[in-house]
C-alpha cells in the first residue's frame, strides 16, 4: 500500500477497558480494569483489506465494536474520513454508520427472525434514507438481493427458511444496500462449512472490488486472512503484536508469537505435517484483568529474556518490511 | 483381525415427517493403534455414525447393520452390556467441553466415578489414578486441580480434562468428535500433539471426526469422506489428499485457502448443504456436482475400488479425464 495515499480510517492508541467486579469479594472494593483493547494504532486505505487475527480473548471483536462506537473507545483517535469520531454526538455517528457498516458470524443470530428478507435488506435504507419511497426501497432490495446470490421470489421469507451460508448472504446484503465505504466483517465465514465458506469469500472479494469497498475482516482462521487480506494485524491480549503486508507476513513472521501461531495451524497436506515442527506455546491466555508487565507475551514467549519484563516494546518497522512490536527483533 | 469392523451401518431417525435416513451403508475398519478420520459437512452424518456405534442416538434414532468390536455386534447389545464396554474399553471425546463434563460435580468425582464402576477401584486409589492421568496430559498442579469444578478451566484445559478421563481405563478405541473445533489454534496444536502422543504411549485407535482437512492430515492414516450419510471416498491419508478420485473430495480441497500455496480465487462448490429430508434417489453430491448426468441424479453410485488406484474406494459413476479435469479448475463465478 502506498504511503502518500490518505487513509480513510485512522486509529491511533484506542483502547477499551471495562469496569469488572469479577473476582472481588466485597461490594465496597472498587471494580478492577479489564483491558480488553489496550493501545491498538493503524491506518486503513481506500479499497483495501485489512485482516485482524488473534485468538478468542485478544480483543478483536471489541475493537471492531469501538471503529462503530457499538462499544464507546476509552482513550485514543478514531478518525473517519479525516474526521476526528471519539467523544462524536449520536448524531455524528449514526451519519458515519452510513458508511461503515458490519458483517456478524452468526448469520442467523444477527437476523430479527420476525421480519422478512425484505424487512431486513430494507431496514437500513428506511433509517439512512428515508425520503426513499416504498416501491424505490423494494427495488433496491431486490437487486441487492440479486447481487449476493438470492433469488428474487425469496424476498418474502423469513430468516429461518435459509441455510447458514444463505442467511450470511443476507446479512452482506443488509450491510451493502447503503453502498457503504467501510464493511467490518466479524468472523463472517468461520460458522460456515468449507464449500460455503469459499463462496461467501469469493462473494466479499468481488463485491469489494465493484464497489471499491474498504473491508477489515476479523477472523482466527489464518489460511482465509491470508486469502482475502492485503495487510494482516495480528493481535494478542489487547495489543497489536505484528502489522504487516500479507505477504511479508506469511513468508517472513517476524514476532514470536506470529511464528508460533502460523507453525499451529494445519495444513491438508499429510508429509508437510508429519515433518512440520510446531512450535507449542507453552501455558495459558494471561488474563486481561492483569496483563503481564513490559510484553504482553512474554510469559508464553520461547524467546523470553529479561528485558522483556521491564520495556514494553512499540510497533516498529523490522526486516519483513512490516512493523512488529518486540523487544529482541 | 481389526479391531472394529463397521458393515453397512445406516441410521434412521423416525420423525413427525416421515422417516429420515441420516446416515446408509458405511463400512470402515479400525486397526490397532491407528487413526480413522471421517471428515465431512454439516449434516454429513459423521456425528451420527459414531454415536450409533457407541448406542447413543436420540430415542427416535435407529442403527442398522453391524458394528463388530471384537467379533462382537455393538449394535445388538442390550445398554447394560453397552455399559460394560463405553467408558471402559470404548470412550468419547465430544466437541464442546463444557457441555459434557458435569458443573456439579469436582473433576475428582467426575473422574473416580469412572474407575470404580470400571476397575473396581477404592475412591482413593481412583483419586490416585486420575491424578496420574491428568498429569500425563499435561495439566500443571494436577493434585490441586482435581478438587476443582469444570467452570474452573478454561477452554483448553477442559478439553484436556475430558481427554484424561476418555483414557482412564485406557480404552482400545477413542471416538473424538470435533475435539479440537471449539479451541484457538495455537491449543488446538497442543491437544493434537497431546492425542498423537498418548497414541503411541497407549497404542490406542482414534476414530476421529472433524471438518477441518488440516486436523486430518496431521493425525489421520485412513480418512472416510462422507456426505449427505455416504461415504463418497475411502482411503489413505496420503491417497485422499494427494490423489483424490472423488468430485467432492477434490471440490472440497479446491475450496480450502491454503497457506502454503496461493490461488487467486478460492474454486467454491456451488449450492448448499443436503437437506436430508428431501435427498435425491441417486448420489446425494448430484445437486452440486459440476459433472452430475441424469444418471446421477437417479442411481445411487456403488462404493468400489478405483479404477488406477485399488486400494481407494469411490461412489461415483464418473471416472477418467472428467475427474482428473477438475484439479485444475478454474474458478466460476457465484
Amino acid at each position: 500500500m502506498s504511503e502518500n495515499r490518505k487513509p480513510i480510517l485512522s486509529v491511533r492508541g484506542v483502547k477499551v477497558h471495562f469496569k469488572v467486579r469479577q473476582g472481588n469479594n466485597w461490594p465496597w472494593q472498587a471494580p478492577r480494569t479489564l483491558r480488553a483493547v489496550d493501545g491498538v494504532s493503524f491506518d486503513l486505505f481506500e479499497g483495501e483489506t485489512l485482516g485482524i487475527v488473534g485468538e478468542s480473548g485478544c480483543g478483536k471483536s471489541t475493537l471492531s465494536r469501538a471503529m462503530l462506537n457499538l462499544i464507546p473507545a476509552t482513550d485514543g483517535s478514531i478518525v473517519w474520513m479525516g474526521k476526528e469520531m471519539r467523544g462524536a454526538s449520536h448524531a455524528e455517528w449514526q451519519a458515519a454508520r452510513k458508511d461503515i457498516q458490519m458483517i456478524f458470524q452468526d448469520p442467523l443470530a444477527s437476523l430479527n427472525p420476525r421480519m422478512t428478507v425484505a424487512q431486513i435488506i430494507g431496514e437500513p435504507l428506511r433509517t439512512h434514507r428515508p425520503e426513499l419511497s416504498k416501491d424505490e426501497v423494494m427495488a433496491r432490495v431486490k437487486k441487492m438481493m440479486v447481487r449476493v446470490g438470492l433469488r428474487e421470489q425469496q424476498i418474502n421469507r423469513y430468516p429461518h427458511e435459509f441455510s447458514g451460508g444463505q442467511a450470511q448472504r443476507i446479512g452482506i446484503a443488509r450491510a451493502l444496500i447503503l453502498e457503504p465505504k467501510l464493511v467490518i466483517c466479524d468472523e463472517p465465514v468461520s460458522a460456515l462449512d468449507v464449500s460455503i465458506q469459499a463462496q461467501i469469500i469469493n462473494l466479499l472479494k468481488e463485491l469489494q472490488r465493484e464497489m471499491g469497498l474498504s473491508l477489515i475482516f476479523i477472523a482466527h482462521d489464518l489460511a482465509v486472512v491470508k486469502h482475502i487480506s492485503d495487510r494482516v494485524l495480528v493481535m494478542y491480549l489487547g495489543h497489536v503484536m505484528e502489522l504487516a503486508g500479507k505477504h511479508a507476513l506469511y513468508d517472513q513472521p517476524t514476532h514470536p508469537y506470529t511464528q508460533a501461531l502460523m507453525s499451529a495451524i494445519p495444513l491438508p497436506d499429510p508429509k508437510a505435517e508429519q515433518n512440520k515442527v510446531i512450535q507449542i506455546l507453552s501455558g495459558e491466555l494471561p488474563s486481561p484483568i492483569n496483563p503481564p508487565s513490559g510484553c504482553v507475551f512474554r510469559t508464553r514467549c520461547p524467546k523470553v529474556q529479561t528485558q522483556c519484563a521491564q520495556t514494553e516494546p512499540q510497533l516498529h518497522g523490522v526486516a519483513s518490511g512490516g512493523e512488529a512490536a518486540c523487544l529482541l527483533v | 483381525m481389526s479391531l472394529l469392523q463397521v458393515k453397512n451401518l445406516g441410521v434412521r431417525f423416525t420423525t413427525p415427517d416421515g422417516v429420515i435416513s441420516a446416515v446408509n451403508g458405511v463400512n470402515f475398519e479400525l486397526e490397532r493403534g491407528k487413526t480413522i478420520g471421517i471428515v465431512g459437512e454439516s449434516g454429513s452424518g459423521k456425528s451420527q455414525t459414531v454415536l450409533a456405534l457407541m448406542g447413543l442416538l436420540a430415542k427416535n434414532g435407529q442403527a442398522t447393520g453391524e458394528a463388530l468390536f471384537e467379533g462382537k455386534n455393538l449394535l445388538e447389545m442390550t445398554p447394560k452390556q453397552l455399559n460394560g464396554i463405553r467408558g471402559d474399553r470404548i470412550s468419547m471425546i465430544f466437541q464442546d467441553p463444557m457441555t459434557s463434563l458435569n458443573p456439579y460435580l469436582t473433576v475428582e468425582r467426575q473422574m473416580t466415578e469412572v474407575l470404580e464402576l470400571h476397575k473396581g477401584m477404592s475412591r482413593k486409589q481412583a483419586r490416585t489414578r486420575a491424578i496420574e492421568l491428568l498429569e500425563a496430559v499435561k495439566i500443571p498442579e494436577a493434585a490441586r486441580r482435581v478438587n476443582m469444578y469444570p467452570h474452573e478451566f478454561s477452554g483448553g484445559m477442559r478439553q484436556r480434562v475430558m481427554i484424561a478421563m476418555a483414557l482412564l481405563c485406557e480404552p482400545e478405541i477413542l471416538v473424538a468428535d470435533e475435539p479440537t473445533t471449539a479451541l484457538d489454534v495455537t491449543v488446538q496444536a497442543q491437544i493434537i500433539s497431546l492425542l498423537k502422543d498418548l497414541q503411541r504411549d497407549f497404542g490406542t485407535s482414534i476414530i476421529m471426526i472433524t471438518h477441518d482437512l488440516g486436523v486430518v492430515a496431521g493425525i489421520c492414516d485412513k480418512v472416510m469422506v462422507m456426505y449427505g450419510g455416504r461415504t463418497m471416498e475411502y482411503g489413505s491419508a496420503d491417497d485422499i489428499f494427494y490423489r483424490p478420485t472423488h468430485p467432492y473430495t477434490i471440490g472440497l480441497l479446491n475450496a480450502l485457502p491454503r497457506l502454503d500455496h496461493e490461488g487467486a480465487e478460492l474454486v467454491s462448490i456451488p449450492g448448499n448443504p443436503p437437506n436430508m429430508a428431501h435427498m435425491p434417489a441417486g448420489c446425494p453430491f448430484s445437486e452440486r456436482c459440476s459433472l452430475a448426468d441424469a444418471r446421477c441424479i437417479t442411481e445411487m453410485p456403488p462404493l468400489i475400488a478405483a479404477a488406477d488406484q485399488p486400494q481407494v474406494l469411490r461412489a461415483c459413476h464418473k471416472t477418467g479425464a472428467d475427474v482428473i479435469a477438475l484439479k485444475h479448475k478454474e474458478p466460476a463465478h457465484v
